[in-house]
């Protein structure tokens, strides 16, 4: 296996964690979810009804607004007809009736007010059925296609060992981007992601085409996709190692995200919105139901979810709420079971956090690492760098980022975020990212099989550690399962940040399904609730 | 004892004798060094630009090739430039520190209700780091934020506020400050959220009395604050009592002005 001589695989023995505690964090877990899959399975959003429409084969905007078709349609159908009962039947019966060559060009009809939607009844209702399945067949075709793809993809040059290296490139310019990208590959990198543009997470439509100008990032657009993972085949090829590319299916528009991601081959998504909940206060009933959808469309596309548990150090305190991490990750291992995703697909994320003025602040990290891999043995998980005390003195921080670097390496961490020296101080110059991939390299070379070779006690200070965080989250689960989980991120339980469930942006978009809902997305997705029913009993 | 407790008021560098003027540095060179003869041209570049930044003699102490294309350099060397103390510019801090039971306490005698803060970021920034910082009550740097003050009622309306929203908000909450975090700074994204508060305010203002307006994040000069037609600007670091007291030492003045 290339570079296996510096990063051989390697178990740190189990820190002992009481298996009956271990099962019972879990039941907690499905108890509290449950409401909230219920919840949506039982509404549906607008950006749900704009994934469908973009399966369907929906594509391109409006040259008069720049909106993309998908919004005009679906809200043209919301105005005359409701979308209570989805936006499939009315749509496709429309475009069947009306006799349009295309949904784009119904679409275009829709947005100048010359279409009056209806439900279609009887016969009209079986043919405009038959014929949205069809089109949504042909875009899970190509989705699956997709995922065929990059397992040749794969074949055809190597799958790195783990821990993948994770970097991020963030320019604003898709065209700036790429260069920079495929030059972190070759310098090491395994998995790119391109940060979104900070104003996209809050837009209620994805824009449309290669995009140049971003703010602290480049917007997620299908275009831009399609450029970057050309890209890093490429450089894939050229490696002989598979460079997998992310992105963010988060904010307001995380199905139709997914589905962007599904049709254009990206590896992996941030996917979480506990994320879109706390910091960008998005309303919690209409992201719960979005997920769940978007979940649905990366399990059938092979793609890897990361969760956003590091996020809620960076306001709350790394020890006092080493536990939410703990609950959030097994709400999120849950739900991302539900929604269809194997093990192998949870990339569940947790941070290098504490305030390294604390005593055996290393001890701790090490002990709610281990934890973590102890408990979702088979995860992807994805271990996030000190951000929120790299001060501006470099120095320091480049020692801290290698005690990061040691501590995913000895809890065998499978996904490393690299950690920059200049944090915070601003996007990294190619000599900060050179600099970092030094660091991991040095430690993975000289410590990766550390974990072979060392054994916390038995009753020690680490092993004790990650028993009483364990024990705190099903305390936690406790309190929630009582009140409601919405009920606890209303109160502030994660990232010490109240979100009340009818606050926030974007309710406006959930709409309750009515008798007769239809979503032919459905057929394609839903074969795979199995999961809920088994943990329902 | 350093130089200017001596009295000196033109000081170097000090690397590890007095006056030797000694820095370091370290940048990267749009150059190759793949072959012996391109390491030392991107070597030459290297010590060439030093000598013009002013670093006389410059040594080359580390030189690696960053891909094909790049060079990374660190070079020690000697500036010639002399600081003279007399000309330092400082923006000092013009409201005394005071405990949070004195901010609630001057409060309380001075406006007799509570003084409404009303926070966001504007625009195009979604970071609320900086904003919760400083109004959560879990705050930073080991100071609870503005919310745990008793005599303060904090409306935090969070990330991407449209400038229109956040001015209509304060009117209706009647707010006596408008605190504003930015982080991005791209383009100058920072400044001018500022100025298109301080216009928005302004324009307001007449129909209603203006609220202090405190704009902060990490890349701002507290110097700027005439510049971009604010009452107060807070750079990195700031602590939520930092701006507590600013707060109380404006808005409730000690009737005699001159406590603590």
């Amino acid at each position: 296996m290339p570079g296996s001589d510096i990063k051989a695989g390697h178990v740190m023995p189990a820190l002992d964690l009481d298996p009956e505690v271990v099962r019972q964090a879990r039941e907690l877990a499905a108890i509290a979810g449950q409401p909230i899959v219920e919840m949506a399975r039982t509404h549906t959003t607008v950006s749900v009804e704009r994934a469908v429409l973009r399966l369907g084969g929906l594509d391109g905007a409006d040259p008069e607004d720049g909106m993309p078709w998908v919004n005009h349609l679906v809200d043209a159908v919301a105005d005359t007809c409701g979308l209570e009962q989805g936006v499939a039947l009315p749509a496709w019966h429309a475009l069947i009736s009306g006799g349009y060559p295309s949904l784009a060009a119904l679409a275009s009809d829709a947005a100048a007010g010359k279409v009056k939607f209806r439900m279609p009844e009887g016969a009209d209702a079986g043919a405009a059925r038959m014929a949205a399945t069809a089109a949504l067949s042909d875009g899970f075709a190509r989705i699956d296609a997709r995922k065929a793809e990059r397992e040749a993809m794969i074949r055809a040059t190597a799958d790195p060992p783990k821990p993948w290296i994770y970097l991020i490139v963030a320019t604003g310019d898709i065209y700036e981007d790429i260069p920079q990208a495929q030059a972190a590959a070759r310098e090491g990198a395994d998995v790119i992601a391109v940060i979104r543009s900070t104003g996209q997470s809050l837009l209620d439509y994805v824009p449309e085409g290669a995009t140049r100008e971003g703010y602290a990032g480049t917007y997620a657009t299908r275009e831009n996709f399609r450029l970057m993972r050309s890209a890093l085949d490429d450089v894939s090829r050229e490696l002989g190692r598979y460079v997998r590319l992310t992105n963010y299916a988060s904010g307001l528009c995380m199905p139709e995200i997914a589905a962007l991601a599904g049709l254009e081959r990206l590896d992996m998504m941030l996917n979480d919105c506990m994320y879109g909940i706390i910091f960008r206060d998005i309303n919690p009933r209409r992201t719960f139901i979005d997920q769940r959808f978007a979940r649905q469309i990366h399990a059938r596309a092979g793609i890897i979810i990361n969760t956003g548990e590091d996020n809620y150090l960076t306001t709350a305190d790394a020890v006092d709420a080493a536990h939410t991490v703990v609950v959030s990750q097994l709400l999120n291992e849950y739900f991302g079971r539900e929604a269809g995703l194997a093990t192998g697909q949870l990339g569940l994320g947790h941070a290098f956090e504490i305030n390294p003025e604390v005593p055996d602040s290393f001890l701790l990290e090490l002990a709610h690492a281990q934890l973590v891999r102890q408990l979702f043995p088979g995860a992807p998980l994805k271990y996030m760098p000190p951000t929120k005390y790299m001060t501006g003195n470099v120095f320091a921080g480049y020692l801290l980022d290698a005690f990061f670097n040691l501590c995913g390496a000895l809890t065998d961490q499978s996904i490393l975020l690299i950690g920059m020296m200049t944090e915070g101080i601003h996007t990294p110059f190619l000599s900060d990212r050179d600099l970092a991939l030094e660091n991991v390299r040095y430690v993975l070379r000289a410590a990766g099989r550390l974990g072979e070779n060392f054994r916390p006690p038995p009753g020690g200070f680490v092993e004790r550690r990650a028993q009483q965080v364990l024990a705190e989250s099903v305390d936690l689960l406790r309190r929630i399962t009582a009140e409601g989980l919405l009920s606890a991120i209303a109160d502030g339980t994660f990232g010490v940040t109240r979100r009340p469930a009818d606050g926030g942006r974007g309710l406006a978009g959930v709409i309750e399904r009515a008798e007769g809902y239809f979503n032919p997305a459905g057929e394609f997705l839903e074969g795979r609730e199995q999961f809920l029913e088994a943990g329902q009993s | 004892m350093t130089a200017a407790d001596a009295g000196h008021t033109v000081i170097r560098p000090y690397g590890d004798t007095t006056g030797d003027g000694r820095i370091q540095v370290s940048f990267t060179l749009p150059l190759p060094s793949g072959t012996e003869e391109e390491r030392a041209l991107a070597e030459g570049a290297a010590a060439q630009l030093a000598a013009k930044m002013g670093l006389e003699p410059a040594m080359v102490v580390h030189a690696k090739a960053m891909g094909p294309d790049f060079t990374f350099f660190i070079v020690y060397g000697a500036v010639r430039h002399l600081v003279d103390l007399a000309d330092v510019e400082v923006a000092r801090r013009e409201f005394p520190l005071l405990s949070g039971a004195e901010i609630n306490r001057r409060i309380r005698s001075a406006l007799g209700r509570e003084l409404v803060v009303v926070g966001a970021t504007v625009g195009v920034d979604a970071h609320t780091v900086g904003i919760d910082a400083i109004l959560n009550v879990k705050g930073h740097a080991g100071e609870k934020g503005l919310e745990s003050y008793a005599e303060i009622r904090v409306v935090n309306l969070g990330a991407q506020v449209a400038v229109g929203d956040l001015v209509a908000r304060a009117v209706a909450e009647g707010a006596d400050a408008v605190l504003v975090s930015q982080v991005v700074t791209q383009r100058d994204a920072h400044i001018l959220a500022a100025r298109q508060i301080a216009e928005a305010f302004s324009e307001e203002s007449g129909r209603t009395r203006r609220p202090l307006l405190v704009v902060g994040g990490p890349r701002f000069d507290p110097a700027m604050a005439g510049e971009l037609g604010v009452d107060r600007v807070f750079g990195r670091g700031t602590t939520p009592r930092e701006v507590a007291s600013y707060l109380a030492y404006t808005l409730a003045p000690e009737p005699q002005g001159n406590a603590a």
